[in-house]
């Protein structure tokens, strides 16, 4: 889920009649004038959960760039200590790869194992010119479009949409923006993100750091400013 | 007492070492407590922001070991922010500049850097233990730096920290002739392993009893190193290849037949099944067996491993292990004191691994049982009643059923009987957590039968501030209460501020606190920190009218002797 409309609304067709006293609870707090902004989670029912396995969850940009929500997106539940979670999602992504036939690990006896199958997890996060890093769940994406939306709510602000507003994308992938994303793999390099298949770049990301275009490849001009304010408008 | 001498006292109070026993004769009189502080040799700070290193150093000039807990408990779930604080930094230098003659060090959930430990390592002559638990901000260099310095070290034990693995040599940086190591565990660390150096840093550290791998150290080299530490107590394991020929399993056997010493396993992060029959032999010794990293190993092997452990005392284990494994646990642990059961489908879909049944086995059939965390799908009021019947001494009891607000999945009820059956058999409860649908009459339960309980963990639960006052009015000993994503708000935060002088911590996310409420609260009771943690740049948390109406998503309270802290980051605010 994304943004306080679309929580709304999801969470009234998928919740059971036992948990409507819930919905009103959370709802409080998301009507508030001030722009509160509630930590991105909802209550989850067993109608949201996927079944096991069905790791293909579709790329669902189509869907307000919703994924098909995961009971790990609601943070910090089930109360897990991150240090075990991160070791088994890992353990599920190798599973899952291996699966698929992609080379996760090097099975060659001769040389020291390479043991850094260190998967998805939280991510540190930090854009340039902004002092505070962010953590990002891997785990509660499940592709790059759906990734670049939570950055850009975490690093661009909300605007504070209500019912029915959508959010106009950034574009952090496809180059249109002033800023691109980039991340550090295992080997301490930093790429581009996008390159990879998905799950090969969970599987290898370690952090994420969002750079200005002009930083990335040398051209000057920014209208970052421009279209944050534009946006900041539409509160 | 007061004519004997004050060395006689002295000696006494040696005899006296739990913490809170010497707080206790420390009140007793000015004599005592002049004794007592200057023989005080552990030292626990349970909140490393309710008092300073100066006043620390000023009470407690002379101890040897010190306990620092830094990020409240909701910490290890992400839901306190990067940067929030806990950093020894501060701490080190302040011992470092005083005479105190440090040998211990014990952290929990506290943010260390490389420079913490360089400067910890050279700083203390008789450094001996460093104990980090959920800790961050450090890599191997800092390990190198410890491993090199502290000449009699004798514990290294990394217990689930965030470490940044340079893939360095720190294993080769401990001394090169005989090492005093006694605990050795780096089973959290990510990166590869120099085998090598592991190898000769074993066959040269006679004295050591406890060694966890981290899942770089494959079975052959496990094998040689049991071969050189048969003494081994205390044993992670790394992992295994898949297709391990059998071999090196039947080396592997021959090397733990060996080791008669030992009594706990844990580890087998990627574990092949076929392998962990080589353990059987020493099976019938273990005391402590953690199986809950152990993701590849299916039902029928878990069980098979332990159907020989008969005097298995504490056994952490995922729920892959199923109803059935539970019944054979229950049958054949009958030492059991602690079990822990943790998810494998983090997913809550429709694997049902294990259930009620599972927990009412283990309470009919383990009659030292004191400690249980059991994550679940389900649960019924019936089943917690019958547990609360089997098993009256329960010290600590965490049962999260992992959809939210679950109900009682026979009845539909609200799990408020069962969990009331709990606290009411269970006289001796001092840790609890709850969980599924429950409302605020569990609380009533809780305030009214709860009398020993110290920390409660509630989520998604209740209906009004009535919950949480019954909780804060009934429980005298409660000292940490961490809530979240329930509808308490103002009117129970405030109700009674003197409980914030008893308690040591007060967690409360996504409920119904408002900046108001808590701004009136710190004017009230200026012996508290009341922190507001607010992560979203974009929301600052204004001073305007609206802050009755205000609600505040994070706010952690500590009490404090010596006031804000100066190390807060700018997303939290401290009133």
């Amino acid at each position: 889920m994304r943004g306080g409309g679309s929580e709304l609304e999801l969470g009234k067709s998928n919740l059971l009649p036992a948990e409507n006293e819930l919905e009103l609870g959370l709802g409080l707090g998301l009507s508030l004038g001030s722009g509160a902004w509630r930590e991105r989670g909802r209550i989850l029912t067993a109608k949201d959960f996927p079944s096991v396995g069905s790791k293909r969850a579709a790329d669902s940009s189509s869907h307000q760039g919703a994924s098909p929500p995961r009971s790990s997106q609601v943070v910090g539940w089930p109360p897990v200590g991150s240090h075990r979670m991160n070791s088994l999602v890992n353990h599920q992504a190798v599973k899952a790869a291996k699966a698929e036939g992609e080379e996760v690990k090097q099975k060659n006896k001769d040389e020291p194992k390479d043991v850094s199958v260190h998967g998805s997890g939280f991510v540190k996060v930090n854009k340039d010119g902004v002092g505070i890093g962010r953590k990002v769940d891997m785990r509660a994406h499940s592709s790059y479009e759906n990734l670049a939306q939570t950055l850009e709510e975490m690093f661009f602000g909300m605007t504070g949409a209500t019912c029915g507003e959508k959010v106009r994308p950034l574009r952090l992938l496809d180059g249109s923006s002033e800023f691109v994303l980039t991340y550090e793999d295992k080997e301490g390099d930093w790429m581009l993100v996008g390159d990879v298949p998905w799950r090969m770049f969970i599987t290898s990301v370690k952090r994420l750091r969002i750079m200005g275009t002009s930083e990335a490849n040398g051209l000057a001009p920014r209208h970052q400013e421009e279209k944050d304010r534009q946006r900041n408008n539409l509160a | 007492m007061n004519y004997f001498p004050d060395e006689v006292v002295e000696h006494v109070f040696d005899f006296v070492t739990s913490h809170k026993d010497r707080n206790s004769i420390s009140l007793v009189c000015k004599s005592w407590f002049k004794i007592e502080r200057y023989s005080r040799q552990n030292v626990f700070i349970g909140n490393c922001y309710s008092i300073n290193p100066e006043r620390l150093l000023r009470r407690f000039p002379c101890f040897k070991s010190l306990t620092l807990k830094g990020k409240p408990h909701f910490a290890d779930f992400n839901l306190v922010p990067h940067g929030w604080g806990g950093f020894v930094q501060p701490w080190i230098e302040a011992l470092a500049r005083s005479r105190v003659g440090l040998e211990e060090l014990r952290l929990k959930r506290m943010v260390v850097t490389d420079e913490s430990l360089e400067l910890l390592s050279r700083s203390f002559v008789n450094f001996k233990s460093l104990v980090l638990v959920s800790c961050e901000g450090f890599s191997t260099d800092g390990l190198a730096s410890i491993a090199s310095n502290c000449r009699h070290l004798r514990d290294l034990d990394l217990q689930e920290n965030e470490i940044d693995d340079h893939r360095g040599q720190w294993l080769s940086c401990f001394p090169e002739a005989y090492t005093s190591l006694v605990t050795l565990n780096f089973a959290c660390l990510e990166g590869e392993t120099n085998l090598v150096a592991l190898e000769r840093l074993v066959a040269r550290s006679p004295n050591l009893r406890s060694l966890k791998l981290n899942r770089a150290v494959p079975l052959d080299a496990l094998a040689r190193l049991m071969a050189c530490a048969p003494q081994i107590v205390d044993l992670g394991v790394g992992s295994y290849e898949d297709e391990q020929d059998s071999e090196s399993c039947l080396k592997l056997q021959a090397a733990i037949r060996k080791c008669t010493s030992l009594r706990s396993l844990s580890g087998f992060l990627e574990a092949a099944p076929h392998c962990l029959s080589a353990f059987h032999p020493v099976c019938h010794n273990l005391t402590y067996l953690n199986l809950s990293y152990a993701a590849e190993i299916n039902g029928s092997h878990l069980i098979r491993l332990i159907e020989h452990c008969k005097k298995l005392q504490r056994l952490w284990i995922l729920d892959s292990i199923g109803d059935k494994g539970l019944e054979v646990v229950a049958s054949t642990c009958k030492e059991l004191q602690e079990l822990r059961v943790f998810p494998t489908d983090l997913q809550g879909g429709g694997n049902t691994a294990v259930t009620e049944d599972g927990l009412v086995a283990i309470s009919a059939g383990c009659p030292k049982l004191h400690s249980i965390l059991y994550f679940c799908q389900q649960m019924t009021n019936a089943a917690l009643i019958t547990v609360a019947k089997n098993c009256p001494n329960f010290i600590r009891f965490r049962l999260c059923i992992l959809e939210p607000h679950k109900p009682d999945h026979v009845t539909s009820q609200p799990l408020d009987e069962g969990f009331g059956a709990i606290v009411q058999a269970c006289k001796n409860l001092k840790r609890l957590s709850v969980s599924g649908l429950l409302t605020d009459q569990v609380f009533l339960y809780i305030g009214m039968f709860a009398t020993q309980l110290e920390m409660l963990s509630i989520a998604f639960a209740g209906d009004t501030d009535k919950g949480m006052l019954y909780v804060l009015n009934g429980c005298k000993k409660m000292r940490k209460l961490e809530i979240r994503d329930s509808p308490f708000g103002d009117t129970a935060l405030l109700a009674d501020v003197n409980k914030y002088v008893t308690m040591r911590s007060l967690w409360m996310s996504s409920c119904e606190v408002t900046l108001g409420g808590c701004k009136r609260l710190a004017q009230k009771a200026p012996w508290l920190n009341v922190e507001i943690i607010n992560e979203n740049d974009n929301n600052r948390m204004e001073e305007n009218g609206y802050e009755g109406r205000q609600k505040v998503d994070k706010m952690y309270l500590y009490r404090t002797v010596v006031g804000t802290r100066v190390d807060a980051p700018p997303f939290v605010w401290i009133l």
